[in-house]
């Protein structure tokens, strides 16, 4: 499966967005990590969908647009993002981060979202299980938080990454900035932006995706989602972590079947 | 030229083994290693410290924001500035700053910064920094990717409130104030000069040039190392046609330790310099600099952040290498005068911010070596700068008459009157 990199405007910014496969149509929305056209679970989706896969501002080699500043706003360009698709009631796919917006897109305009599905999203707080200071880590103690296999998960994230190289480390420099300066505006100091007194809202038919080993937002988190969602289904994955789309990849494409 | 001692305030109670023990300073440092009993004599001292600064003759006396910090226990300058504005006569009151992004709303800073400049009779010198990562977005919780659009409302909210004579409304996107009138306001008009401490941000580079206000960096790693930054710094007064590169643009921090000879300074400081550089500045990396903090264009130019752990990693800094790196000028007074004029003219500063307090130094080798900088180091650099003594634009302009604290009249005394 090969996905084609496209672009659509909206009034703030240019959109860079992946496309592929054949089917009802998905929006495939990515976490605080970015997104690849490598991307496992992209490929599993695009056998059964029409996968739309945007970047935010910041991330596929994009910059940041200063007049995004807060949920509301990134709310809304990802809705103004599916109209420039021309798509509409599509299937929402959001990973982390990009569960969060998923969630709230779903809550602001409950009508226009056929289907949910929300894997390890961010967004709620709970004082009894805080979620770590992920803009606090070096880069070496992410996999111990983002994988059910931190060895592994470490060889996926560093794959061809030059950090000897000054210019390499440079421009990882520049691109981590980017992305996490945008995703700091939706997740920093604390991931919780009010989406919990909007979650009754949602109508759309949802599946919550959780990594049982996922130790950057733990899985009572999705038990979290599951309560505050009328109907909502928890799908709770073993040997999974955070990155559930990169260590288990099929568990995701078959929620998204079980909503058919 | 002009010379502030500055006062970091360091904790000077961290265990030997802090920093195989504790992952930082900032931040997330261990509660329980401050004592508040003995912060008590701790805070008397370096407030006193400050007072003898002013008696030696130094231009002004320093202080500085830093929040949940063992090497700054100053979260609130301007509470120190305002016990300094009593006891001191002359030197200016340089506050090193207000974080101004982090007040809210930030007419506090307008109104506590015009408290200060009434009640010291005009000595105020106000900086504004945008605030370390540390500080500003771990401890504070600001978002990296707005902090510099909220410091820079918060800029332009406080000079209003400062000049302009009519209530306002002031509808910002992080402020809405309906009735902006502050009251008091500042003796020094149209407002106190302004120093803005960077670390190499492009962005800040030209908001001071653009607003005559002086650049200071507030470096620990010494002038040798600073070239490069001042050097950017100057390239960009000269790339945005600035009327004048006059040195009181730009202000250095220099840890400076003077003694009768280059033995004794090593004798004397040593363990002091160490405690600060190998214990002091343990800051954990993750905390150096969070994403979106600094611009992208700052970030192409390649500076680091100075919290950044250096490349190839952290060794422990000798007295060899910090005084031979320029981390720390130290020595006898000519010793001190000769690296000290190496400084100035190397990077065409007026302002010298003198960290002459370091680490976990007690209080009387702090008064030895700032009594024989001022007496016999600052007069011997005084000259350097002839051409530009005039440039009132960057310093306070005092009253020149000024009250003298402590002087009430004998209380009122009704006379008795004559029982009828």
């Amino acid at each position: 499966m090969t996905f084609q990199r496209k672009s659509l405007a909206t009034r703030h910014a240019v959109v860079p967005y992946l496309e592929g496969g054949e089917g009802e149509p998905l929006v495939f929305l990515h976490g605080a990590g970015g997104l690849t056209a490598e991307d496992p679970v992209l490929a599993l989706l695009a056998r059964s969908h029409r996968v739309f896969a945007p970047y935010l501002p910041g991330y596929g080699e994009t910059e940041d647009v200063i007049a995004l500043r807060d949920m509301l706003d990134y709310t809304l360009h990802s809705w103004d993002v599916v109209g420039g698709l021309g798509l509409k009631a599509p299937i929402l796919v959001g990973h982390s981060m990009g569960g969060m917006i998923a969630a709230e897109m779903a809550a602001v305009a409950p009508n226009d979202v056929s289907r949910l599905v929300l894997v390890a999203p961010a967004g709620l707080w709970r004082d009894e299980t805080p979620i770590p200071d992920m803009f606090s880590l070096m880069p070496y103690e992410m996999p111990g938080y983002l994988f059910h296999d931190p060895e592994a998960g470490a060889r996926l994230m560093t794959a061809g990454l030059k950090m000897d190289d000054p210019k390499f480390l440079q421009d990882y420099l520049v691109r981590n900035a980017r992305q996490m300066g945008m995703a700091g505006k939706l997740l920093f100091p604390i991931p919780d932006r009010g989406l919990s007194q909007r979650l009754y809202r949602i109508t759309a038919r949802t599946v919550i995706v959780w990594g049982m080993s996922d130790r950057l937002i733990p899985p009572v988190y999705g038990r979290a989602f599951r309560d505050a969602i009328a109907g909502a289904r928890l799908v709770e994955i073993e040997q999974a972590g955070h990155m559930v789309t990169l260590e288990k990849p099929a568990a995701i494409a078959e929620a998204v079947m079980s909503l058919a | 030229m002009k010379f502030t001692w500055f006062n970091l305030m360091p904790w000077p109670y961290l265990p030997d083994d802090f920093r195989q023990k504790h992952r930082s300073v900032w931040v997330d440092i261990d509660q329980r290693l401050f004592d508040p009993v003995r912060s008590h004599a701790v805070y008397n001292t370096y407030m006193d410290l400050l007072e003898y600064a002013d008696t030696l003759g130094f231009d002004g006396i320093g202080v500085n924001e830093h929040h949940q910090n063992g090497y700054g226990i100053m979260p609130s300058p301007n509470i120190i500035a305002a016990g300094l504005a009593r006891r001191t006569k002359n030197a200016a009151l340089v506050v090193l700053g207000n974080s101004i992004a982090l007040y809210n709303p930030p007419v506090r800073v307008a109104e506590e910064f015009a408290m200060l400049d009434c009640i010291s009779g005009g000595r105020l010198v106000a900086g504004f920094p945008v605030g370390t990562s540390m500080d500003t977005n771990y401890c504070y919780g600001q978002i990296p990717a707005l902090t510099r659009e909220k410091y820079a409302e918060a800029h332009d909210l406080i000079i209003r409130a400062w000049t302009e004579r009519d209530p306002f409304a002031f509808n910002g996107r992080y402020n809405k104030l309906r009735h902006v009138n502050i009251w008091p306001r500042p003796i020094q008009q149209p407002h106190p000069p302004i120093h803005i401490p960077g670390g190499g941000s492009v962005e800040t580079y030209d908001f001071c040039i653009d607003n005559t206000y002086s650049y200071s960096y507030l470096s620990f790693s010494g002038y040798i190392r600073a070239k490069a930054l001042m050097q950017g710094y100057w390239d960009r007064v000269a790339a945005r046609n600035a009327p004048d590169a006059s040195p009181y643009r730009a202000g250095f921090a220099q840890t400076i330790c003077v003694a009768e000879t280059d033995a004794e300074a090593e004798r004397l400081y040593a363990e002091h310099v160490h405690y600060f550089y190998n214990r002091c500045l343990h800051v954990y990396p993750g905390f150096a600099d969070a994403p979106g903090y600094r611009t992208i264009k700052t970030i192409q130019t390649g500076a680091l952040s100075q919290y950044a752990p250096p490349r190839g990693g952290y060794a422990e800094l000798s007295w060899k290498d910090l005084t031979e790196g320029g981390h720390v000028i130290a020595g006898s007074p000519e010793t001190v005068r000769q690296r000290m004029e190496e400084l100035i003219k190397g990077l065409n500063v007026g302002h010298i911010f003198c960290l002459m307090h370091v680490g976990n130094m007690p209080a009387d080798k702090c008064m030895y070596s700032s009594k024989l900088f001022a007496e016999k180091v600052m007069p011997r650099l005084r000259g350097l700068l002839p051409e530009c003594d005039g440039d009132g634009r960057f310093w306070c302009h005092p009253l020149q008459a000024r009250a003298t604290p402590g002087t009430l009249p004998q209380p009122y005394a009704p006379r008795l009157s004559q029982p009828a």
